[in-house]
C-alpha cells in the first residue's frame, strides 16, 4: 500500500498534499509506504508501482470553489480501459493514468482524496479552511487503508 | 482588437515543458515584428523567502524551486557556501556529489528525449500517445530514468528532493556494497542509453542553426564539468564563479517577470548540453564519443533540433561516469567537514541539466544569509529562446496558424526549458497583421 501527496510545500495550499502524508507519519499502520511527491507522471507511477492499493491525496482548483471541500473518489484499475480511467477532475493526475493504462502501471486501486484550494500563491502555510480539512482527509485515508492493514 | 489581416493564436497551455511559461509572436506582412518569451510569475520568491535563513538551509529549500532538478540547486547552494566560509571539500565528497549529479542528469535527459522531445519527432501529440502505440520505446526510457532515480535514491536518500545533501557534504556516506548493487542495472543502462543515441540520431532534423552565437558552460580540462569548474565561453571568456555578475548581466523586460541575460559587452548567449559539448566534448568518454560521432554529430553542434542527440549522448557520458565513481568508491569518513558560517559572501556554479545554475549567498555575521541570488539556466536561454524562435518563425510563415503554433511549441522543447525554474503559466499567441 502506498499513500502518495502531491504537491509543492511552497505554493501554498499546494501543499496540502504533503499536508496530509506528514499527518500520517505517526498514524499510519506498518507497511504503508508514504511518498510525497511533485506530481510528475512518471514518479507517479514509479511511486505506486506494484501496490495493491495506492492512496493519492493532491489539492484541485476548483470553479466555483468552495476551499477546503474534499472530494473522494477511486479511479478504475488495469483492466478497466482507458474510458473509465479518466477525470481527476483536472488533478494533472490525469496524465499519469492515462500514460499508466497505457503503460499497463496501474496500481491494483486507485482512490484519489482532492481538497479544493483557496490559494495557490508563492511561499509556505495552508489557507485556514484547507489546513482544517487535512487532519479529516489523513482520517478518512486511514478507513482506506484499514481493510488491507487487517487482510494480512 | 484585432485588424482585417490579423492572426491571433491562443494555445492554453504550452505542452511538455515543466511547468508553463508564456509566447507571444507578432508578425506584419512576411516579417516577424516582435517576439516575446513571458513568464508571469515572481521569480525572486525564493531569494526573498531566503532572507534571514541559517546558512545552512539554502540546499533544502532551493531544491524546491524545481522538481526535476532539485541536486543542481542543492549543489550550487553548497558551491557558494561554502564558497563564502572559505571551505573546499575533500575529493571523496566531491566525487560522490558527482555521482549524485550523474543520477540526476540521467534521470532528467531520459525524462525529456523520451516523453517530452521524442513524440515531436515521431509525430505523436504527446508522450502518453506515445506510450500507448510505442510502448517498448517509453518503457526503455522509464527504465533508463530509473537507473538514475536509483543513484538519487543510494547517494541522496531519496528521489525527490534528496535528503542527504548538506552544506560540507553529506549526512551519510553510503557503503560500497549499497553502492556497488548499482553496478548491474547501470550497465544494463548504459546499453539502454547507446540505444538511444542511435534511435534520436535517425530523427529528421530540420537544417537550421541557432541565431545565438555564443555558449556558456563550466569548464574543467580532462573531464566534461558537471559540479565543479570555471565558467568559459565560446567567444573565448574564462571566469570564476565569483565573477558572475561582473560578466552576466541581467536586465528587465517590460513584458517578462523574468530577466533577460546577456554577456557584459556581448550579446545572448545559450547554455547548457549544445554548450557543454561545444567547449568539452573532448572530454567524454571514447564511448560516449563515438556514440556522438556515428550519430552525425561533429566536435560541437549548433542545430538546437540535434540538442536530444547530444543530450542522449550526455546520458552516456552520466552512466558511465557513475559506474566510473562507483567502482573506484571509497566512503568518505567523515561524510562531511564542518562549514562554520562567517560573515562573507560566496559563489557557486554547476552545471544542472539544463544548463548553469549560478547561486550567490551573503552572509552576516550571525550566519544568518543576508542576500540570496539564484539565476536558472532557463532564464539565461530566454533571450536566446527567443531570437531562435523569431527566425524559425520568419522561415516559416507559409504555415497555417496550427501548424505554426505546433512547431513554435516543439521549437521551444529544444531547450529542455524548465520554466517552473523560472516562472509558472504560459499562453501561445500569434498575432498577424
Amino acid at each position: 500500500m502506498v499513500v502518495i501527496g502531491v504537491g509543492n510545500e511552497f505554493r501554498r495550499d499546494d501543499g496540502a498534499g504533503p499536508a496530509v502524508v506528514a499527518r500520517l507519519r505517526d498514524l499510519a499502520p506498518p507497511g504503508v509506504r508514504l511518498v510525497v511527491t511533485d506530481g510528475e507522471p512518471t514518479r507517479l507511477i514509479e511511486a505506486w508501482a506494484g501496490a495493491a492499493l495506492a492512496v493519492v491525496v493532491d489539492a484541485v482548483r476548483a470553479a466555483p470553489s468552495r476551499p477546503g471541500t474534499v472530494h473522494r473518489f477511486e479511479v478504475a484499475g488495469p483492466g478497466a480501459g482507458p474510458g473509465r480511467a479518466a477525470s481527476s477532475h483536472g488533478l494533472g493526475l490525469d496524465d499519469a493514468i492515462r500514460l499508466a493504462v497505457a503503460l499497463d502501471r496501474m496500481p491494483g486501486r486507485l482512490i484519489v482524496h482532492a481538497i479544493e484550494a483557496a490559494d495557490l500563491a508563492q511561499g509556505p502555510g495552508l489557507s485556514p479552511p484547507v489546513a482544517a480539512a487535512v487532519g479529516a482527509v489523513a482520517q478518512a485515508i486511514l478507513a482506506d487503508l484499514g481493510p488491507y492493514a487487517e487482510g494480512r | 482588437m484585432t485588424h482585417k489581416n490579423e492572426r491571433v493564436l491562443s494555445v492554453a497551455e504550452l505542452a511538455r515543458v515543466e511547468g508553463e511559461g508564456a509566447l507571444y509572436v507578432r508578425t506584419s506582412g512576411d516579417r516577424v515584428q516582435e517576439v516575446r518569451l513571458e513568464i508571469y510569475e515572481p521569480p525572486r520568491f525564493f531569494e526573498a523567502f531566503l532572507r534571514g535563513r541559517a546558512h545552512t538551509e539554502p540546499p533544502d529549500i532551493t531544491a524546491r524551486i524545481c522538481g526535476i532538478c532539485p541536486v543542481a540547486y542543492q549543489m550550487s547552494a553548497c558551491a557558494a557556501l561554502e564558497d563564502a566560509c572559505g571551505v573546499t571539500v575533500p575529493g571523496r565528497i566531491a566525487d560522490l556529489r558527482r555521482l549524485l549529479y550523474c543520477g540526476e542528469w540521467i534521470e532528467s535527459h531520459a525524462l525529456h528525449i523520451y516523453l517530452l522531445h521524442a513524440p515531436d519527432f515521431l509525430g505523436y501529440a504527446s508522450g502518453i500517445e506515445m506510450a500507448g502505440q510505442r510502448r517498448d520505446l517509453v518503457e526503455r526510457g522509464l527504465a533508463l530514468k530509473k537507473a538514475g532515480n536509483a543513484i538519487l535514491e543510494a547517494v541522496g536518500g531519496r528521489a525527490i528532493h534528496p535528503v542527504n545533501v548538506r552544506v560540507g557534504g553529506f549526512y551519510r556516506a553510503p557503503s560500497r556494497a549499497e553502492l556497488a548493487a548499482l553496478t548491474e542495472p547501470l550497465k544494463r543502462a548504459l546499453d539502454g542509453a547507446l540505444e538511444t543515441v542511435r534511435w534520436v540520431a535517425g530523427f529528421d532534423f530540420p537544417d537550421y542553426a541557432c541565431a545565438t552565437q555564443d555558449l556558456l558552460a563550466l569548464s574543467r580540462p580532462g573531464t566534461y564539468a558537471i559540479e565543479r569548474g570555471t565558467l568559459a565561453t565560446r567567444s573565448g571568456l574564462l571566469f570564476s564563479a565569483g565573477a558572475f555578475d561582473q560578466h552576466v548581466i541581467e536586465e528587465h523586460v517590460p513584458h517578462s517577470t523574468a530577466l533577460h541575460a546577456h554577456l557584459a559587452g556581448g550579446g545572448r548567449y545559450l547554455t547548457g548540453p549544445l554548450a557543454r559539448y561545444a567547449l568539452s566534448s573532448q572530454w567524454l568518454s571514447p564511448l560516449a564519443r563515438e556514440a556522438a560521432r556515428a550519430a552525425g554529430l561533429g566536435e560541437t553542434c549548433d542545430n538546437p533540433f540535434r540538442s536530444i542527440v547530444v543530450r542522449a549522448v550526455e546520458t552516456v557520458y552520466a552512466v558511465e561516469e557513475a559506474l566510473r565513481l562507483i567502482a573506484a568508491y571509497e566512503p568518505p569518513d567523515p561524510p562531511a567537514v564542518e562549514v562554520p558560517p562567517r560573515a562573507a559572501t560566496g559563489h557557486g556554479v554547476t552545471e544542472a541539466p539544463r544548463g548553469t545554475l549560478y547561486h550567490r549567498y551573503q552572509i552576516d555575521a550571525d550566519g544568518l544569509i543576508s542576500t540570496a541570488r539564484i539565476v536558472p539556466p532557463t532564464s539565461q536561454n530566454q533571450a536566446a529562446i527567443e531570437a531562435d524562435l523569431g527566425d524559425f518563425v520568419q522561415a516559416h510563415l507559409g504555415l497555417d496558424d496550427a501548424e505554426l503554433t505546433r512547431r513554435c511549441e516543439q521549437a521551444i522543447r529544444n531547450y529542455d526549458p524548465c520554466i517552473s525554474c523560472a516562472a509558472h503559466f504560459l499562453e501561445l499567441t500569434i498575432d498577424r497583421s
